[in-house]
């Protein structure tokens, strides 16, 4: 079993500007794709999670590099940004879309550009997908929990959230850090990820998240042409700074292994859902 | 060279005409692409009054169970038609004519209608209200192919003699806890009746048209 899936070529990189990486999750790799695809007429829209008060998202169509860094940053809870899709076309007119995702809205991205049939002039209008590594998700109440109770931090409060070193972290704005071990959210995740087996969205064109580069840097997974020119480009000119991924035990190592620990333990679970004769994700690409 | 070329005819049952708008949106780059297709038979566009033989006929709208008419015409497309195709929601899973009962003028008697795949044997059948142009596309093209593999749902949708609903979602993938909230759902709806709330769409029962297209798209639910 290939944990990855396919891919051209995988590196480490970070984002050159720092408005970027002032705000960004890991090595900005999300945004500054989107910025330099809007800045460069590569893409004239993109679909990002964004966030209102107390930390809920909120699915956008965004034109702007000053609204693609407002929506940068990880929310820790489901963003169900394909519903924005239609409005993408229909009310903001785009024809070269950028879609981040987790790697379940990639393929549910997938599925549409397949078999499209609710969405008319939409498939050739579809320009780059991102995909983000992905573990678990947790629904509002269940991230709220978490925050609130397990943290002790009132969401209102938060600034950033982050999972690394096998801890829940939550920062404030008065500047403290929050920590639980991430064994007590386990109970707060959401329950369909369980029979999910795509650790880093297979099916994007590009792939990225922190898992297996050094912090402040993101892992990058090119996978299609399309996504190989971009990143190319943006190396090119300065807009990415890149090293070779570490191949050891705390690079590649330690993706692979996440990648197929998530594959195997949610294989069990679909077979054990097999077993008591429940419906499983079917084969979608 | 002529005679081989792939004969298809469009017959429309009950329905608005939206679904032979979205496959003359098409027609063209049908012809330009494959340059196999023949129309051979729509009384919208063409004059050709008998439904001639043809090896797809793509049909439109739900049947009328109080008009001998129509049910002639819903035999007639299944001697005629090697391959028959219910193009849209109508006549693949009923639709909005779900909702008709009758009263209206000026056939206040007409009150009973079905899925073209209940009352014949379908091949395949197409959900949406209507399918989009480049799905359109996509099926015929399959179908003149061979690709078997993408026409599966197709196949199975016209087995399946039941209605189609919004409340599937919540049946087949909130019920079964394989909801993970993409939001597909809500965009592909052509009623705009589902809102995701707190990363789960909830529909609205006085919006939903039964066509079938938000079950279809969900990643999470086999079609
Ligand atoms: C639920 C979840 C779980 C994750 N688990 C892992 C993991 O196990 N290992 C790992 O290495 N990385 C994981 N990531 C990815 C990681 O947290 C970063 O999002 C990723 O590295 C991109 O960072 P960046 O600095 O390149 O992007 P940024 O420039 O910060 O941009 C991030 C982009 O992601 C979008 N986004 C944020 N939250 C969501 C969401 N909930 N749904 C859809 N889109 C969203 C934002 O709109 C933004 O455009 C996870 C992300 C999410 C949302
Ligand atoms: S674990 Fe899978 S199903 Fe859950 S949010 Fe991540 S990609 Fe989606
Ligand atoms: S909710 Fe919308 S997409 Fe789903 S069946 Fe009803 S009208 Fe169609
Ligand atoms: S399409 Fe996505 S959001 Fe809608 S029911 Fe399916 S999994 Fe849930």
């Amino acid at each position: 079993m290939e944990p990855l899936g396919s891919y051209k070529s995988i590196i480490s990189a970070r984002a050159t500007d720092s408005r970027i990486l002032k705000r960004s999750q890991d090595g900005g790799i999300v945004s500054a794709v989107f910025i330099y695809g809007l800045e460069n007429n590569i893409l004239d829209g993109v679909i990002v999670a964004d966030k209102e008060e107390n930390f809920k998202p909120v699915p956008k169509v965004v034109t702007t590099p000053e609204e693609v860094l407002e929506a940068a940053g990880t929310k820790y809870t489901v963003c169900p940004n394909l519903s924005v899709l239609k409005s993408a076309i229909r009310e903001y007119g785009c024809e070269r879309i950028g879609v981040v995702g987790t790697p379940c809205q990639i393929i549910s991205l997938r599925k549409v550009l397949k078999y499209p049939v609710g969405f008319r002039h939409l498939v050739n209008k579809v320009a780059l997908l991102l995909g983000i590594f992905c573990m678990e998700n947790f629904p509002y109440m269940g991230m709220k929990t978490i925050v609130e109770e397990l943290c002790g931090v009132k969401l209102e409060d938060v600034v950033k959230m982050d999972i690394g070193k096998g801890k829940f972290w939550v920062y404030t704005r008065w500047g403290d850090a929050k920590s639980i071990k991430l064994k007590k959210t386990h109970p707060y995740e959401q329950i369909s990820c369980h029979v999910c087996t795509d650790y880093t969205a297979e099916l994007a064109d590009i792939s990225t998240g922190s898992v297996g580069s050094p912090d402040g840097w993101s892992t990058v997974l090119i996978r299609s042409e399309k996504g190989e020119e971009i990143i190319n480009k943006m190396i090119e000119e300065g807009y990415l700074e890149t090293k070779p991924v570490d191949e050891g035990k705390f690079g590649l190592g330690i993706l692979k292994k996440l990648a197929l620990t998530k594959k195997e333990k949610n294989m069990k679970e679909i077979e054990h859902r097999k077993e008591l004769g429940l419906p499983v994700p079917p084969k979608v690409c | 060279m002529e005679d081989k070329r792939i004969t298809v005819a469009h017959v429309q049952l009950s329905s608005c005409c939206g679904c032979l708008i979205s496959l003359t949106d098409t027609y063209e780059k049908l012809l330009d692409v494959l340059n196999s297709v023949d129309l051979v038979y729509c009384q919208t566009l063409m004059d050709v009054r008998e439904i001639p033989k043809a090896d797809i006929i793509l049909v439109e709208g739900a049947v009328c169970l109080d008009d001998h008419h129509a049910m002639e015409i819903a035999k007639e497309v299944r001697e005629k038609g090697k391959i028959v195709v219910a193009l849209g929601a109508c006549a693949a899973v009923g639709g909005i004519t779900r909702f008709s009962k009758g009263g209206q003028m000026s056939k206040p008697v007409q009150s009973s209608f079905s899925s073209l795949t209940e009352v014949v044997k379908c091949d395949l059948a197409i959900p949406g209200c209507p399918p989009s142009p480049e799905l359109i596309v996509n099926v015929i093209t399959a179908v003149i192919e061979g690709n078997t593999e993408y026409l599966k749902p197709f196949v199975r949708y016209g087995e399946r003699k039941y209605e189609a609903c919004g409340c599937d979602l919540i049946i087949n993938a909130i019920n079964k806890s394989l909801c993970m909230g993409c939001g597909v759902c809500a965009a592909s709806c052509p009623t705009r009746a589902i809102e995701m709330v707190e990363g789960r769409p909830l529909v609205s029962s006085q919006l939903c048209i039964k066509c079938g297209v938000c079950s279809f798209q969900c990643p999470r639910i086999e079609v």
